[in-house]
């Protein structure tokens, strides 16, 4: 018989009961909080065990699978976000998650150029200046390009921190960066240190998404802004569908033929499906005790970017 | 909550290819494999892999496994009809039955090699060392929906260095093209087909001309002639001399 259709799932549907109730007895046994890796569910120190592999396993090509997944449009999303963040030269950003440094290289170009106009609209009013001040001007300037702007880039994935570092060295970004290991949940930061805390597709991941939230209160400093993107829920039916359709049947395709590993992707969209909607995540936002919490939909809520203030 | 995903959780015939489906009750991953490593697909994956694994074979060759995903989702014809023709065979039933794999740890590679010039097994061990490859690199089957179809792809691609040994062929584009010709003739796999007829175009215009006059034409006559090549439990004929597998199977000499 024509075996490539799925006869087979009627038929383990029906074998399916007895057996789930005996997994589901063995699942009261298992040791520790339950909690779900995808549509599965694992206890944590399994979910945290196999989101690690899982992006240990997909590092090198995160950025194609980015590109090929979304069409590009999440260096879209990432622009939105930096600029939306509107950092001026001196910020100190704490980028969570960071891995391979898009949001990062985006915060540095941003305030690199910021700090040109600055000097821009300097020599302007200086235009009475003698060109020995003027070059004097230069040097001193030259050595704060960045205006001490800095970003620490944290993520817990060695592979990923070390993709992020050849993209940086191959791409000529070189100050203002630090490359950090450490677990959202537990940050290795003292309190009160940043200015801005961002985490850009990531969030989803963690397993404990309160501690992160709540450590991401601790090591801001007062007045300090905490900016999530991250995939949401869409709100209109039609697109919706579209949108389960391309993400089911499609992305686990691509991580087949580009990265050749179908699991991961599998695990990548049934995460966006697990994550808390708008209003949730919004609530949990402020149960962490920031303010002003506010989020922005872009594309109809594939993404969203959440924004709030520690006061 | 429940209710986002019971939303999100796939009806019959949605496709979604997830290892399980959590409704209201956790499932066990695993439940739906029908086989260590199977990863359950709609035929709408099944077209897309189908198309992309196509693409990606041909623009990186390197990718094996992309070779293998093509055989894989485009077999649904030629598979059923390679496993009947194992099982209207005595020894291809057994092979059905028995199930054996080759595997360096399923082969005695000191034996094999210390056994005469010309037989299966030393010409075996000869290749595999002259052309520095193991039979452990083959990929196993993820998207056949059907437990002894996974098997009899399993076994063609372990046989595949065994074709190479009796065809007298090497390992780079050439002989890998020649073997692709004999076994689209001989197992009628969409991916051997393609692998064939779109092999040849990174060989050079003298290779093609080899390939065109002598190779192929000898090729094809012999997958014509040749009895099933799975219908051979190879794992029992070590000892037997190539020329006269050969003659056995069908397999006329090599230029």
């Amino acid at each position: 018989a024509a075996a490539g259709l799925c006869p087979y799932r009627a038929l383990l549907a029906r074998r399916g009961g007895a057996l789930r109730a005996l997994c589901g007895s063995v699942r009261g046994l298992a040791a520790g909080p339950e909690t779900h890796f995808g549509f599965q569910t694992v206890t944590e120190a399994e979910r945290r065990e196999k989101i690690y592999r899982v992006f240990e396993s997909v590092a090198k090509k995160y950025d194609v699978m980015n590109d090929s997944m979304t069409l590009g449009i999440h260096r879209v999303w990432k622009d939105i976000l930096v600029h939306k963040m509107n950092p001026s030269p001196g910020t100190l950003l704490l980028d969570v998650a960071g891995g391979t440094g898009d949001i990062a290289f985006r915060f540095i170009n941003y305030v690199r150029s910021v700090r040109e106009h600055q000097l821009q609209r300097k020599l302007r009013h200086h235009q009475n200046l003698s060109w020995q001040e003027i070059a004097e001007s230069y040097q001193e300037d030259k050595s704060k390009s960045l205006g001490d702007s800095q970003v620490v880039i944290c993520d817990i994935n060695k592979e990923m921190l070390k993709v992020g570092k050849q993209k940086a060295q191959h791409l000529g970004y070189s100050e203002g960066l630090s490359w950090v290991l450490g677990n959202a949940e537990e940050l290795p930061f003292d309190d009160d240190k940043f200015d801005v805390y961002t985490i850009a597709f990531g969030i989803r991941n963690v397993t404990r998404i309160d501690l992160a939230l709540q450590e991401a209160y601790r090591v801001l400093k007062p007045g300090g802004r905490f900016l999530c993107l991250e995939f949401s829920q869409v709100s209109n039916s039609l697109l919706s569908r579209l949108y389960d359709l391309y993400s089911f049947q499609v992305i686990p395709v691509l991580g087949e033929v580009i990265a050749g590993d179908w699991k991961s992707y599998q695990y990548l969209v049934e995460s966006i499906r697990r994550f808390p909607p708008q209003e949730e995540f919004k609530a949990m936002i402020e149960d962490a005790g920031f303010f002003k919490v506010d989020y922005q939909n872009l594309n109809s809520g594939i993404v969203a970017i959440h924004s709030g203030f520690k006061l | 909550g429940t209710a986002r995903l019971s939303r999100a959780a796939p009806r019959a015939g949605d496709g979604r290819s997830g290892e399980e489906e959590e409704v209201e009750e956790e499932v066990e991953e695993g439940c739906y494999q029908l086989y260590p490593g199977h990863i359950p697909t709609s035929p709408l994956q099944k077209a897309l892999l189908a198309a992309g694994s196509a693409v990606m074979a041909l623009y990186d060759p390197y990718r094996h496994d992309m070779v293998a995903v093509l055989g894989e989702t485009t077999g649904c014809l030629a598979l059923p009809n390679l496993r009947d023709k194992m099982k209207h065979h005595p020894e291809g039933y057994r092979i059905l039955q028995e199930r054996p794999r080759i595997r360096l740890s399923t082969l005695d590679m000191d034996r094999l090699r210390g056994l005469p010039d010309g037989t299966l097994g030393r010409e075996y061990v000869r290749f595999l060392e002259d052309n520095k490859v193991s039979p452990d690199t083959r990929m196993p089957p993820k998207f056949v929906d059907d437990e002894e179809l996974a098997y009899v792809i399993q076994r063609y691609r372990e046989v595949h260095d065994l074709m190479h040994t009796l065809l007298g062929m090497p390992t780079n584009m050439l002989g890998e093209v020649v073997v692709k010709w004999f076994e689209a003739v001989q197992t009628g796999l969409p991916m051997c087909v393609l692998g064939a007829a779109f092999g040849p175009v990174r060989l050079s215009a003298r290779k093609l001309q080899v390939l065109a006059t002598e190779l192929v034409p000898w090729a094809i006559r012999s997958g014509r002639n040749a009895s099933c090549i799975l219908n051979v439990y190879y794992e029992q004929r070590w000892e037997q001399p190539v020329e006269s597998l050969r003659e056995e199977i069908g397999i006329f000499p090599p230029p």
